[in-house]
C-alpha cells in the first residue's frame, strides 16, 4: 500500500529505452495474467449462478447481487425489501476498520511525533523497534494476541494477581478484541506515514506560533495537524483498507458473532456450503468501495500537489 | 518552570512507550510460555525445551516439516523471481524516461498492494478453477510471485532513483558496454535495494495465509495454514514453539535488512 | 528610563559545547540595535533565547526589567521575524498576519482590518488572498515583517531577514525597515553577519565572535575606534602590523611603526609592549620616496571605483592602500619604490 499515489518521477536517463519492453513484459505478464485477469473472471463469476457443491453453472444470472440486496423473505414469496443482513455485516466491518483506525490514530500520532523529534543517532533504533513487531508473522501475531488476552490467559492472571480486577475480564469474542487485533495488526502503517510527514515538517512553524501567543496544543491543532495532514490521511487509508478486508483478526479474536466482510467471503469458497458467485459478488462490492476510497485519495493528493 | 522545546508535547513519550507495550506484550508472552515446562497452557511447570523437541520429533513433526519446507521453497523462489522482475521493471521505470503506458505499468506494478488480499485470494482460486489448474504449489507459488512484485519493487526502485545516472554515463564513456557497466556499476550500487527488496519479497511470502488458504488445495499445507488449522482446536504449547522459532527467522531477517540499509546509506 | 532588554551574563550549552560565553548587554527602548558577527558566532542562539525557544544555561535575560529567563515563548510580548520566514504554509497571507491577533483574542473583523493595515503599510494588500508559496522571497519577507508586527510586540528580532533575497532589493530594504523602525517606535534587535547591513541601519552594534561579544558601539565607533583585531579586522579592510609603543597616556599612544618612523594614534590599549596597529587601507596616501614608511609597489588590483595597491614594506611586511580611481589618478606601476603616509585616524592600537 505504500506506494499508491506517488509514481516516482521518471528521470532524464534513457540508458535503458530500447530495453524497455523485454525488461517490463515479466511484469506484464505475471499481473496481468495472475491477477488482472483472474480479477475479470471474478467479476463474470459474480453474474453467473451457482452450482450446489461449489462452482458455477455458466448462465447470466443477477442472483448473487439479488441475494446481497433485495430480501424476499425465507421462501422467496414476499414482496422485495432491502436486504439487511450483508449490509450490516458491511456496515459493521466498517465500523470495526475505523475504531481499529481511530485507535491507531490516537496512539500512532504521539508516537510518530515523539520518535520524529528524537536526535537522528536514536531516532533508527525507536523507528525500528516500531516496525519489528511488523515483521513477525500476521497469523503468529493474532494467535499471540489471543493467547495473551483470553478468559483465564496471562493478561488475566497479572491484572487479577495485581488485585486491579476480581474477575477475569471477558476481553475475547468480543467487538474490542477485535479492533485490538486490528490495531495491532496495522499500526505501523499509521505510523511510518505520519513519522515521514512530521520529519518534513519545519518545526520552526512551531516556533513562529508560539512567538505569536499561541500554546503547545494550540499550536498543534492549527499548525501541526494540518501540515501533516497528508501523513495522516495516508496512514488512516493504510490501516483502514487492510481493516476492511480483514480475516485472521475478526476470525480468531471475534468469535462467531462478530463476523466480517473477510470471513463472509471466505465462507462462500468452502467446498460443500459454499456459494461462488455470491462471494464473488460480496468480493466485487468490497473491491470497488476500496478502489473508490483509493481514487478519491488520490485526487485529493494530486490536488494536494497542485497547491 | 523548565522552558521546554516546541517539540515537546507532554505525555507523548508515555504513548509511545504504552505503544511499544502493546506491539511487544503478545510477543513476548508467547515466547516466554513456549519454554513452558507444562502440557496445559495455563499453568507455569518451569523452564524445559520439551516443546521445541516436540516440534522436531513429536507426532505432528512431519507435517510442520513438510509445512516449513513448502513454506520457505516457496518464499525463497517467490522472493527470487519477484525480485528479478522488479529488477527489470525499476530499470524500465527509472532509466528509460517518458514512454507511453508508463503510468499504467506503474498502476499495474501497484494493483497487488491496492486490491484487498481476500479480492486478490477469489480472484485467484476463481481463475486457477477455471483454466482446470490443479490447485497445489505451483499455484501457491505463482500467487506469491505476484503480490511479492510491489513489495520488491518499492525499496528497489527507490534505491535506483537515488543514484546519479553520471556513474553510468562515466562507465559508457570509458568504454563500458552497456551490459558491463549494469553488472560493474548499477548492481553494485542498486545493491542495498535490491537485497532489502528481496528480504521484503521473502517475509511477505512467509508471511501469507489468506492467499495461500485459498489456493492451496487439499492436502498441502504451508506453516501459516497448518498453523491456523491447529489453532482452531485451541493453542497448544507446540504451536507457541514454532511461532517462538518463526519470530526469530522474522527479527532476524528485519536486523538483517536493518543493517544493510545502513550500510547503503 | 529602564532598558528594554538586559542580558545579564547569559551562557548557553548545547551538550559539551558552549555556543555563548556570559553574554552581557544592554538593548535601549526604541533603538535599533544590531548583533553582527561571522556564521557560528551565537547570534541566532542569543536570539532564540530571547524568544524563548531555548533556555538559557546560566544568566538572566531581563525584559523592560522583567526577568524573563524561563517564561513560555507564547508569554513574551516578543515576536520574530524568522530566517526562512516560517510563513505557515496552510494559511493565506492575511490569515498569517492575522495569526497572532487571533492568538490574543481579538475578534475576526477586528483583527481582519489591522491585518489589512499591516498588509497595507508593507505594500502587499492585493496578495491578501494568496497562499505564502505563491510570493516571491522579497513578498515573503514582508509578510514576516507585517506578521510579526501586527501584535504590536514591545521586541521585534529579526534572524538575517536580508540574505534570502538579491542585492538590489536588500539594499531597499533596509531603508524600508529603518523607517519602519522609527515609524513604529518599536525596540528592533536585528542580527546579521552583513557589515554593511549593519553599519547602514543601526543605531548601535554588538560584534560578536565565538559566543562573546567583542565590542559594542555606534556603527562610527564600531568603524573608528575598533578595540582588537577581530573588529577592526571583520568591519571593513584594514592592514595589522605588529607594532612597539613607545608611550601611551590616556587613550593616545605613541607607536613605533616598521622602518622605525614614530606617529601617535588613539589605543584601545593602556598597557605597553608589542601590539597591532591598524591601519585602514584608503586612509593612506602613497608617496614619493624619502617619506613616511619605504615600500616597493607589487600589484596593483583594478576594483572600479577603487585602485587596491598592494605593498611591500622594507621590513618584510605586506600591506595594501586604496587609492580612489579618479581622472587624475596616477597609477603607479609594479616595482616602483613609493613612501607611505598615514591620515589623520589612520591607525588605531588595538587591544591585543
Ligand atoms: N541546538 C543546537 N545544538 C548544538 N549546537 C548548536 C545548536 N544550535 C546552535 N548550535 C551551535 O552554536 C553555535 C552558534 O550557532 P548560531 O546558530 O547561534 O550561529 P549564528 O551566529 O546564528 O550563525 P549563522 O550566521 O550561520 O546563522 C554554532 O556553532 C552551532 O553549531
Ligand atoms: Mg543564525
Amino acid at each position: 500500500m505504500a506506494g499508491v499515489g506517488s509514481d516516482s518521477g521518471a528521470s532524464a536517463e534513457t540508458t535503458y529505452r530500447s530495453a524497455r519492453v523485454p525488461l517490463l513484459l515479466p511484469t506484464w505478464l505475471m499481473i496481468g495474467v495472475f491477477l488482472v485477469l483472474p480479477v475479470a473472471l471474478m467479476a463474470v463469476y459474480s453474474f453467473l449462478t451457482k452450482e450446489m457443491r461449489g462452482g458455477v453453472i455458466w448462465d447470466f444470472s443477477l442472483a448473487a447481487y439479488d441475494q446481497f440486496f433485495v430480501h424476499r423473505g425465507l421462501f422467496g414469496d414476499e414482496p422485495p425489501t432491502l436486504e439487511w443482513t450483508y449490509i450490516s455485516v458491511f456496515g459493521r466491518s466498517i465500523i470495526q476498520a475505523a475504531i481499529a483506525t481511530v485507535l491507531c490514530l490516537l496512539i500512532g500520532f504521539p508516537t510518530a511525533w515523539f520518535i520524529a523529534t528524537r536526535p537522528p543517532e536514536t531516532r533508527g533504533v525507536w523507528l525500528f523497534l516500531v516496525t519489528v513487531p511488523y515483521w513477525v508473522n500476521l497469523l503468529i501475531r493474532t494467535v499471540s494476541l489471543r493467547f495473551l488476552i483470553r478468559e483465564n490467559g496471562p493478561l488475566n492472571d497479572a491484572l487479577m494477581g495485581a488485585g486491579v480486577i476480581s474477575e477475569p475480564l471477558a476481553l475475547i469474542n468480543t467487538d474490542f478484541a477485535v479492533q485490538l487485533g486490528l490495531f495491532y495488526s496495522y499500526l505501523p502503517f499509521m505510523v511510518l506515514p505520519i513519522y515521514a510527514a512530521v520529519e518534513r515538517y519545519n518545526f520552526t512553524w512551531s516556533e513562529a506560533a508560539a512567538d505569536l501567543y499561541a500554546t503547545r496544543w494550540v499550536t498543534l491543532r492549527e499548525i501541526v495537524l494540518p501540515i501533516v495532514r497528508p501523513g495522516i490521511v495516508a496512514g488512516c487509508l493504510l490501516v483502514f483498507i487492510p481493516s476492511l478486508g480483514a480475516f485472521l483478526a475478526p476470525n480468531l479474536l471475534g468469535g462467531a458473532k462478530n463476523f466480517m466482510i473477510g470471513s463472509l467471503i471466505e465462507e462462500q469458497f468452502k467446498k460443500s456450503l459454499g456459494n461462488w458467485p455470491f462471494g464473488a459478488a460480496v468480493s466485487m462490492i468490497l473491491m470497488s468501495l476500496v478502489l473508490i476510497l483509493l481514487m478519491i485519495y488520490a485526487r485529493s493528493a494530486a490536488r494536494q500537489e497542485a497547491r | 518552570m523548565a522552558l521546554r522545546s516546541v517539540r515537546h508535547y507532554p505525555g507523548f513519550l508515555a504513548v509511545t512507550v504504552l505503544c511499544l507495550v502493546v506491539l511487544y506484550a503478545p510477543l513476548v508472552v508467547v515466547t516466554a510460555y513456549s519454554f513452558n515446562d507444562s502440557p496445559s497452557i495455563t499453568t507455569w511447570g518451569g523452564l524445559s525445551l520439551r516443546w521445541y523437541v516436540d516440534v522436531f520429533t513429536g507426532p505432528e513433526a512431519p507435517r510442520f516439516r513438510a509445512a516449513a519446507w513448502n513454506s520457505l521453497s516457496i518464499a525463497f523462489l517467490a522472493a527470487t523471481i519477484a525480485t528479478g522482475i522488479a529488477t527489470a521493471a525499476a530499470l524500465a521505470m527509472l532509466r528509460a524516461g517518458k514512454f507511453k503506458g508508463r503510468s499504467l505499468t506503474f498502476a499495474l506494478i501497484n494493483l497487488p498492494l491496492m486490491v484487498p488480499e481476500i479480492v486478490i485470494a477469489v480472484a485467484t482460486l476463481i481463475f486457477f478453477t477455471m483454466i482446470g489448474f490443479t490447485t497445489g504449489y505451483l499455484t501457491i507459488l505463482i500467487a506469491h510471485i505476484t503480490f511479492c512484485i510491489p513489495f520488491a519493487y518499492l525499496p528497489i526502485a527507490a534505491r535506483l532513483q537515488g543514484i546519479d545516472g553520471s556513474y553510468e554515463a562515466a562507465a559508457r564513456d570509458l568504454y563500458a558496454t552497456r551490459a558491463q557497466s549494469f553488472f560493474l556499476v548499477l548492481l553494485p550500487l542498486m545493491a542495498p535495494g535490491v537485497v532489502s527488496g528481496y528480504l521484503l519479497a521473502f517475509i511477505i511470502s512467509l508471511d501469507d495465509f489468506i492467499i495461500t488458504n485459498f489456493v492451496k488445495g487439499a492436502g498441502m499445507e504451508t506453516l501459516p495454514t497448518a498453523i491456523f488449522g491447529s489453532v482452531k482446536q485451541g493453542i497448544k504449547p507446540n504451536i507457541m514453539a514454532i511461532s517462538t522459532l518463526m519470530l526469530a527467522v522474522s527479527i532476524l531477517f528485519v536486523t538483517l535488512s536493518y543493517f544493510i540499509n545502513r550500510k547503503g546509506r | 528610563m529602564t532598558n528594554a532588554v538586559d542580558i545579564r551574563k547569559v551562557t548557553k550549552v548545547f551538550g559539551t559545547f558552549t555556543a555563548l560565553h556570559g553574554v552581557s548587554l544592554s538593548i535601549r527602548d526604541n533603538e535599533f540595535f544590531t548583533l553582527l558577527g561571522p556564521s557560528g558566532c551565537g547570534k541566532t542562539t542569543l536570539l532564540r533565547l530571547m524568544a524563548g525557544f531555548e533556555e538559557v544555561s546560566g544568566g538572566e535575560i531581563l525584559l523592560f526589567g522583567q526577568n524573563i529567563a524561563s517564561l513560555e515563548p507564547n508569554l513574551r510580548p516578543v515576536n520574530t521575524v524568522f530566517q526562512q520566514y516560517a510563513l505557515f504554509p496552510h494559511m493565506s497571507v492575511i490569515d498569517n498576519v492575522a495569526f497572532g491577533l487571533k492568538m490574543k483574542g481579538w475578534t475576526l473583523p477586528k483583527r481582519r482590518a489591522r491585518a489589512g493595515e499591516m498588509l497595507e503599510m508593507v505594500h502587499l494588500s492585493d496578495f491578501a488572498d494568496r497562499l505564502p508559496t505563491q510570493l516571491s522571497g522579497g513578498q515573503q519577507q514582508r509578510v514576516a515583517l507585517a506578521r510579526a508586527l501586527a501584535p504590536q510586540p514591545k521586541v521585534l528580532l529579526l534572524d538575517e531577514p536580508l540574505s534570502a533575497l538579491d542585492l538590489k532589493l536588500r539594499q531597499a530594504m533596509r531603508m524600508e525597515l529603518k523607517q519602519l523602525q522609527q515609524g513604529t517606535g518599536i525596540t528592533f534587535i536585528f542580527v546579521t553577519h552583513d557589515q554593511e547591513e549593519a553599519l547602514t541601519m543601526s543605531n548601535r552594534i554588538a560584534v560578536m565572535s565565538a559566543g562573546r561579544v567583542q565590542q559594542i558601539g555606534t556603527p562610527r565607533e564600531i568603524y573608528e575606534t575598533p578595540v582588537n583585531r577581530f573588529v577592526a579586522d571583520f568591519i571593513g579592510e584594514t592592514n595589522l602590523l605588529e607594532v612597539e609603543v613607545a608611550a601611551i597616556a590616556g587613550d593616545q599612544a605613541e607607536v613605533i611603526l616598521p622602518g622605525g618612523q614614530r606617529v601617535t594614534c588613539s589605543s584601545a590599549t593602556t598597557e605597553k609592549g608589542r601590539h597591532h596597529l591598524s591601519v585602514r587601507p584608503e586612509r593612506v596616501t602613497l608617496g614619493t620616496v624619502g617619506s613616511g614608511m619605504q615600500a616597493v609597489v607589487e600589484q596593483v588590483v583594478y576594483l572600479g571605483t577603487d585602485l587596491q595597491v598592494l605593498v611591500r614594506l622594507d621590513g618584510g611586511t605586506a600591506m595594501q592602500v586604496r587609492i580612489q580611481n579618479a581622472a587624475r589618478t596616477e597609477v603607479p606601476s609594479p616595482g616602483t619604490r613609493v613612501g607611505l603616509t598615514l591620515e589623520e585616524g589612520a591607525a588605531r592600537l588595538l587591544a591585543d
